[in-house]
């Protein structure tokens, strides 16, 4: 679990995380407003089911892999969170329809 | 709408990475009058090293120390060198004739450069041990960029472990920043320290000591350290809850409970942009992982027009990656034919390049990652993505798979969305163990574009322009 440090200056931003409402902070990415609301599992592996969490944070691991505004398999490490952005975990095994 | 829409097809300069190195050539190829294209995947400028530079939120300027504060002054230069920055922009190929393939915002495009710098950094060398795909099992790495990013800290009982410059470090920002860690569980290796020594006075004579052992002393100061670990797993239903480690040789005689694990053992290359153009590569044993064959201090690769600057060209820090970058940069603009006039002088640029790489061999053979945290047993996951045991991978070189390549077919292990970035190295030194043979034998996997996965829609919405756009055809 990760908190959030106090006198943070940055803009609230609201997002929803499989349909829950969670506030987010500019500067955010994705993978960063999961860890701070506490989400984890974020995804289960494709192969086995096994629930996986983001790791490296810096787009080599692909552990991050989350449904964004219903674009699946999205790197979230990668990607700033935006007002009103719908991120769902994937914790479906393969999906090869998305 | 894409910021790939807009912009020209052709360019002088194509730079692949927005940290240390990519800024500082774009710097000098910029202001030189050339057209420069500085494409990144992540969301600012800064790379690793000076990730969220421009919008951190971590003011209280001693957390993050004046190292990466400093980053600020060639951010600045780069914002006005007149280079052309794209943020969010995946380059998912680059071709011999100089073609790239870039994705942004869902949308892909084939630019082409006069001279293509990659400057795409370094990663965190895998760490397998038992139950690191845990979750709460993280990179320092990953803890430290949630930090500079967003001021995030992680909470409950935290335990970091591994080795290396970079364990410190973050160690000693979150302390600063009010956070509290259980325990350091140092594996540094304690049978490197008599060859190390024979580097410590190249090392006494580098920039690096004084601050690097302040910082140890103070993180010691607060922080449970429990030297010469010679083991680790992460244990735990859905979690990670627990970890287990020895000190010595028999058995996980210690444990302890977790919220969260910290990893860390190093950086190496980020290769595989590198690697699919087909530049060429080789193991570097001190550095244990595979590094670009370069012939000279300014990047130039196998490929013409194609260099390399900074960390990707092997590790050295990163104010070496700057010096290395502004070489690459003034390389490029001769060979363009800008005149020496309109270049800044680098006269001295060998000698301070030197003065950084001067304290990697003390620093690359003290935290040398053990023989255990580099070539798991068992059924230690190798592959995170396609769930390959080290115990599979011996197995199947026991029935004659010599190669990672070969042992793809086997076992699918580097083909899953990550492309072998957590297993490669891995899989290289546990066959090349298992075999008995050295990793430059064994090789590596051949990397192919697309280095990240893009969309069928974006491959066929491409406009084709040249008579050979992908070079998915060598070998």
């Amino acid at each position: 679990m990760f908190r959030r440090l106090l006198d943070t200056p940055q803009r609230a931003v609201t997002v929803t995380i499989d349909g829950c409402t969670v506030e987010a902070r500019l500067g955010d990415s994705v993978a960063a407003a999961l860890l701070a609301a506490g989400t984890r599992p974020t995804r289960a592996s494709p192969v086995g089911g096994a629930p996986r969490a983001p790791y490296c944070m810096m787009g080599v691991c692909f552990e991050c892999l989350v449904t964004i505004d219903g674009v699946g398999n999205r790197q979230s490490c990668l990607i700033p969170v935006a007002e009103g952005m719908a991120i769902e975990t994937q914790t479906e095994r393969r999906e090869a329809g998305r | 709408m894409s910021a790939l829409d807009a912009l020209a097809q052709a360019w002088d300069v194509i730079v692949i990475g927005a940290g240390p190195a990519g800024m500082a050539a774009a710097i000098v190829t910029g202001n030189a009058g050339l057209s420069t294209l500085v494409l990144d995947e992540n969301m600012g400028v800064g790379g690793q090293v000076w990730r969220s530079i421009t919008t951190t939120p971590v003011l209280n300027r001693p957390v993050l120390g004046p190292d990466y504060w400093k980053g600020r002054d060639i951010v600045a230069a780069f914002a006005e060198c007149g280079a052309l920055h794209v943020p969010g922009a995946t380059v998912w190929s680059v071709s011999t004739e100089r073609e790239i393939g870039v994705s942004c915002g869902g949308v892909s495009r084939l630019l082409t450069a006069r001279r293509i710098i990659i400057a795409t950094g370094a990663m965190e060398r895998p760490f397998p041990i038992p139950g690191w795909t845990l979750p709460g099992v993280m990179t320092i790495g990953g803890a430290q960029t949630v930090l500079k990013a967003s001021g995030l800290l992680p909470t409950g009982r935290v335990v970091l472990a591994g080795c290396g410059p970079l364990l410190w470090l973050y160690a000693d920002q979150a302390l600063r920043a009010g956070g509290q860690f259980q325990a350091i569980l140092d594996t540094t290796d304690t049978t490197t320290r008599a060859q190390a020594l024979r580097h410590a006075w190249a090392f006494a004579r580098s920039p690096y000591p004084a601050k690097g052992l302040a910082l140890m002393a103070r993180v010691r100061r607060k922080v449970r350290v429990v030297t010469g670990v010679t083991a680790l797993a992460a244990d735990g239903s859905g979690k990670v809850d627990t970890v287990l480690f020895r000190r010595g040789h028999a058995g996980f005689g210690e444990r302890m409970p977790v919220d969260t694990l910290l990893l860390h053992q190093g950086v190496v290359p980020h290769t595989n942009l590198a690697m699919a153009a087909g530049v060429e590569h080789h193991w570097d044993d001190r550095q244990l992982c595979f590094v670009p064959t370069l012939s000279d201090t300014e990047g130039e690769t196998s490929l013409d027009g194609i260099a390399i600057a900074g960390d990707g060209a092997g590790i050295a820090g990163a104010e070496a990656a700057v010096e290395r970058g502004r070489r690459v940069g003034h390389a490029a603009a001769r060979a363009l034919g800008i005149d020496l006039a309109r270049l800044p002088d680098l006269s001295t640029s060998r000698r301070t390049l030197a003065g950084y790489e001067r304290a990697r061999p003390f620093l690359d053979t003290l935290y040398r990652p053990a023989h255990a945290f580099r070539i798991p047993q068992g059924d230690t996951i190798v592959c995170r993505c396609e769930e390959v045991t080290a115990q599979q991978v011996i197995d199947t070189v026991a029935i004659g798979c010599e190669g990672p390549n070969q042992m793809k077919s086997f076992l699918r292990c580097g083909m899953g969305p990550c492309q072998g970035r957590l297993c490669s190295l891995t899989v290289t030194e546990l066959i090349a163990h298992t075999r008995a043979v050295t990793p430059a034998q064994v090789g590596t996997f051949r990397l192919r574009p697309p280095v990240k996965p893009i969309t069928v829609a974006e491959m066929a919405e491409l406009t084709v322009q040249s008579a050979t756009p992908l070079n998915v055809s060598r070998n």
